[in-house]
C-alpha cells in the first residue's frame, strides 16, 4: 500500500470519527463558557443516542424511514436540552457541586438509556441510519473529495457549527452574556445580565448539542445502539474543551487529533501490524490524560468562574 | 426569632427538603419504570423487601456491604480532602490484579504470610493507580475527575488484556473455551466463611474495623485533621502551613488503597479467582454510598447495607419482573442528584429564609417574637 493511499484511508476514517466528539465538545464549551462544568455530557449522549435510534428502530419495517430519522434527531435534541435544564436546576438553582452532580447525571442518562433499551430492544440491533450525502462537484475532487465531502449530512453540520459557535460566542450579545456569566458573574449581574437564566440557556443549548452528538453515534457512526455505545466520549469531549482552550476552533483541532489517532490505530491493525487489541482501545484515554497534563495549569482565556455557583444575594 | 422556634423551623425545613428530595428521586425512578411498563410500586416493594424474606437474602446483602463499605470509606476520605475520586472502579480492578498476582506467584507461602501479603498487594495496586491521578492533580493541575474516569477505561483494558493473556487459566487454553479468568487461587488466600450455607465471609469484619479506623484517623489525628482542613478550605489550610498538595495525593492514595482492597477482598472472599465482570459497578455505587452516608464512617456502614439491599433487590426484580438491572444505575443517578441538591438547599440560609417567609405567609409557622430578616 502506498503512503498516500494509507494517509487517505486514515483521513477517510478519522474525519467522521471526530463528529460525535466535536458536537458534544462544542456544546460543553457553551456550558463551560457560562461557568458550568457539565460532566453529565456522557449521560446526555447516551440518552440522545438511544432516543435518536428508537423511532427508526420502531419504524424499521414501516417504510417511513426519513420521517422516523428526523423524529429521532428531534428527540435527541429535545432530551439533550431537557437534561441540560435538569442539570441547571441542580447546579444553578440548587447550587450543588457540579463535578459530583455531573456524575449523577451521567449515571442517570446511562442507566435510563440502558434500562429502556434492554427492555424494548433487547440485544444489539441495527438501523439503516442516515445515508451519506455526497456534496455535488466537491465530492469528485480526488483525495479531498472522498476525505471531506462524502459523509453523512451531520458531519457537514458539525463542522459548520464550529464557526457558528465562534460567531455566537464572540459576535453576538448573547455570547457576550454567556462569557460574562462564566468569567465575572457578579459584574455581569450588576450590568443587568440575568446570570442564572443565561446559564440555563447555555446548558439547554449545550445539552441539545451533546444529544445530537449521541444521535450521530447511533444513526451515522455505529448505526445501532448498545449500552456502552458512548464509551466515555462524553468525558473525552469535556477534556477536549480544556485542550481547545475554550475556543471552538481549538476544540475542532483536538477532536480531529483524537479521531485521527484512533483511525491510525485501526488502519495499522487493518494493515496487519499486530499489537494487543486492548492496548489499542486504551490509547485515546491515555491521550486524554497526556493532553490534560500538557494543557496544565494555565487558565488563560478560560472562564474564571468555571465551576462556581452564583448567588446574587451572597456577599463576597 | 427565638432560639427554640428557630430550631423548630430548622428541623422542619431540613425534614421537608429531605422528604421532597426523596420523593423527587422516587418519582424519577417511577417514570422510568412506567416507561418500561413495570409497576413502580410493585418494583420498589420487591427491591426493598424481596431480599429480606430469608436469611440467605440478608447474607447476600451483607456480602455486598463489604466492597461497598470499603470503596465508600476511601471515597469519603478523598471527598473530605477536596479531591473527587471517580476512579474506584479501575482501582478495584488493579487491586484484583495485585492480589491475584501475589497469590499466583507465591502459592507456597504459609497462609499467615500469604493472605496479608496478597491483600496488601491489592491495596497497593489500587493506591498506585489512584496516586497517578493525585500526582497529576497536584503537580500538573489535571482535573482529577477526568483523569480518574480515563484511568477507569485504561484499567478495564489492562484487566481484560491480562485475563485474556498472561494471567489466563491454563485449563481455559486446554479446553479451548478461553473464558477470560485466572486459575483458581490457592486455598490459603481464601477468606473464611462466617456461616455455613451462605457466602458471607470475614471481609465483613475487616470492613467494619476499617470503618472505625477511618473515623479514628480522620477525626482523632493531626494527619486526618490536615486532610479535612485541606478539603474544607484549601486557602486557609495553606496559610496555616498545611501542605495542601501533599494532602491531596495522600487522600487519593488512601482512597485507591481502599478500592484496591475491596477488589482483593471480593476475590479472596467470593470468587477465589480473578474473573472478568467482577466489580459489578461497586466503584460507582460506592460514590453514592459515601454521599448517602454523609461522608462519615458511621453513616457509610448503614448506607452500604441499604445499597447492598438495592443491588440484591434489583437482581431479584430482573429475575422476577424482568426489570433490567440497569435500573440500579438510574436509582443511583437520581439519588446522587437528589442528595447533592438537598444538601445545598439545606445549607443555603437564603433559601431557608425564603421558606420561612413563605411558611409565615401561609400561616404554617407562627412566631410571636419574630424579628426582621434574622436567621
Amino acid at each position: 500500500m502506498s503512503g498516500v493511499q494509507f494517509l487517505h484511508d486514515v483521513l477517510v476514517l478519522g474525519v467522521p470519527f471526530s463528529v460525535a466528539l466535536l458536537l458534544a465538545a462544542l456544546g460543553e464549551n457553551f456550558n463551560q463558557r457560562a461557568g458550568v462544568f457539565n460532566l453529565g455530557c456522557e449521560g446526555i449522549m447516551s440518552m440522545g443516542a438511544f432516543l435518536a435510534f428508537l423511532p427508526p428502530w420502531l419504524a424499521r419495517s414501516g417504510g417511513h424511514s426519513t420521517f422516523a430519522t428526523l423524529a429521532g434527531l428531534a428527540l435527541a435534541l429535545g432530551i439533550g436540552a431537557l437534561l441540560g435544564l435538569l442539570f441547571g436546576l441542580v447546579t444553578v438553582t440548587f447550587k450543588a457541586p457540579q463535578g459530583i452532580a455531573g456524575i449523577g447525571l451521567q449515571m442517570l442518562g446511562w442507566g435510563v438509556a440502558g434500562t429502556i433499551a434492554r427492555h424494548y430492544v433487547g440485544g444489539v440491533t441495527g438501523v439503516e441510519g442516515i445515508p451519506n450525502w455526497n456534496v455535488p462537484f466537491l465530492s469528485d475532487i480526488p483525495f479531498i473529495g472522498t476525505v471531506l465531502f462524502r459523509h453523512s449530512p451531520l458531519v457537514y453540520l458539525a463542522f459548520a457549527l464550529v464557526p457558528a459557535s465562534w460567531w455566537l460566542l464572540f459576535r453576538t450579545p448573547w455570547g457576550l452574556r454567556v462569557r460574562a456569566a462564566g468569567t465575572q458573574p457578579r459584574a455581569a449581574d450588576s450590568m443587568g445580565v440575568n446570570v442564572q437564566r443565561t446559564r440555563y440557556q447555555a446548558l439547554a443549548l449545550g445539552g441539545a448539542m451533546a444529544g445530537l452528538g449521541g444521535a450521530y453515534l447511533s444513526l451515522c457512526q455505529a448505526k445501532m445502539f448498545a449500552d456502552d455505545l458512548v464509551a466515555g466520549r462524553g468525558f473525552i469531549a469535556v477534556a477536549l474543551v480544556y485542550f481547545g482552550r475554550w475556543s471552538p476552533f481549538g476544540i475542532m483541532g483536538g477532536a480531529l487529533l483524537f479521531s485521527l489517532a484512533q483511525a491510525l490505530q485501526l488502519a495499522i491493525q487493518v494493515a496487519g501490524i499486530k499489537f494487543p487489541y486492548e492496548l489499542a482501545v486504551m490509547l485515546p484515554y491515555v491521550m486524554v490524560i497526556v493532553v490534560l497534563s500538557l494543557a496544565g495549569k494555565s487558565r488563560m482565556l478560560g472562564p474564571t468562574a468555571l465551576g462556581k455557583p452564583f448567588d446574587r444575594e451572597m456577599r463576597v | 426569632m427565638s432560639g427554640a422556634a428557630n430550631r423548630r423551623f430548622g428541623i422542619a425545613y431540613t425534614a421537608g427538603v429531605v422528604v421532597l428530595a426523596s420523593l423527587a428521586a422516587a418519582a424519577a425512578g417511577a417514570l422510568v419504570l412506567l416507561a418500561i411498563g413495570a409497576s413502580p410500586w410493585a418494583t420498589y416493594v420487591t427491591i426493598l423487601t424481596g431480599p429480606l424474606q430469608d436469611g440467605f437474602g440478608v447474607s447476600e446483602i451483607l456480602l455486598r456491604t463489604v466492597p461497598l463499605t470499603l470503596v465508600a470509606l476511601g471515597i469519603a476520605v478523598s471527598f473530605r480532602s477536596g479531591i473527587l475520586n471517580i476512579g474506584a472502579e479501575g482501582q478495584i480492578q488493579i487491586g484484583i490484579l495485585g492480589f491475584t498476582a501475589v497469590a499466583l506467584f507465591l502459592p507456597h507461602l504459609p497462609r499467615e504470610l500469604l493472605l496479608p501479603l496478597a491483600l496488601v498487594a491489592g491495596a497497593l495496586g489500587g493506591a498506585v493507580w489512584a496516586g497517578i491521578a493525585g500526582v497529576l492533580r497536584s503537580k500538573m493541575g489535571v482535573n482529577e475527575i477526568l483523569s480518574t474516569v480515563m484511568l477507569n477505561y485504561i484499567a478495564a483494558q489492562i484487566y481484560t488484556f491480562l485475563l485474556r493473556g498472561p494471567l489466563i487459566d491454563p485449563d481455559e487454553m486446554i479446553s479451548g473455551s478461553g473464558t477470560p479468568q485466572s486459575m483458581r487461587l490457592t486455598k490459603s488466600v481464601w477468606l473464611d466463611r462466617l456461616f455455613t450455607g451462605n457466602r458471607l465471609h470475614t471481609g465483613l469484619v475487616l470492613a467494619l474495623v476499617l470503618a472505625f479506623l477511618t473515623w479514628l484517623v480522620l477525626w482523632r489525628t493531626t494527619f486526618g485533621y490536615r486532610l479535612r482542613a485541606a478539603g474544607a478550605e484549601a486557602k486557609a489550610a495553606r496559610y496555616a502551613g498545611i501542605h495542601v498538595e501533599r494532602s491531596l495525593v495522600a487522600a487519593m492514595v488512601i482512597a485507591g488503597g481502599f478500592a484496591g482492597l475491596a477488589g482483593a477482598v471480593e476475590v479472596a472472599g467470593v470468587h477465589h479467582r480473578a474473573i472478568e465482570a467482577i466489580s459489578g459497578g461497586y466503584g460507582f455505587a460506592g460514590i453514592v454510598v459515601a454521599l448517602f452516608g454523609g461522608l462519615h464512617p458511621a453513616g457509610i456502614v448503614p448506607a452500604a447495607v441499604f445499597f447492598g439491599l438495592l443491588l440484591v433487590g434489583a437482581d431479584m426484580t430482573q429475575r422476577s419482573a424482568g426489570v433490567p438491572a440497569n435500573m440500579v444505575l438510574v436509582l443511583q443517578g437520581v439519588i446522587i442528584l437528589a442528595i447533592v441538591s438537598a444538601r445545598m438547599v439545606i445549607a443555603n440560609p437564603y433559601a431557608k429564609q425564603r421558606a420561612l417567609d413563605a411558611a409565615r405567609r401561609w400561616g404554617f409557622f407562627r412566631d410571636e417574637k419574630a424579628t426582621e430578616g434574622g436567621t
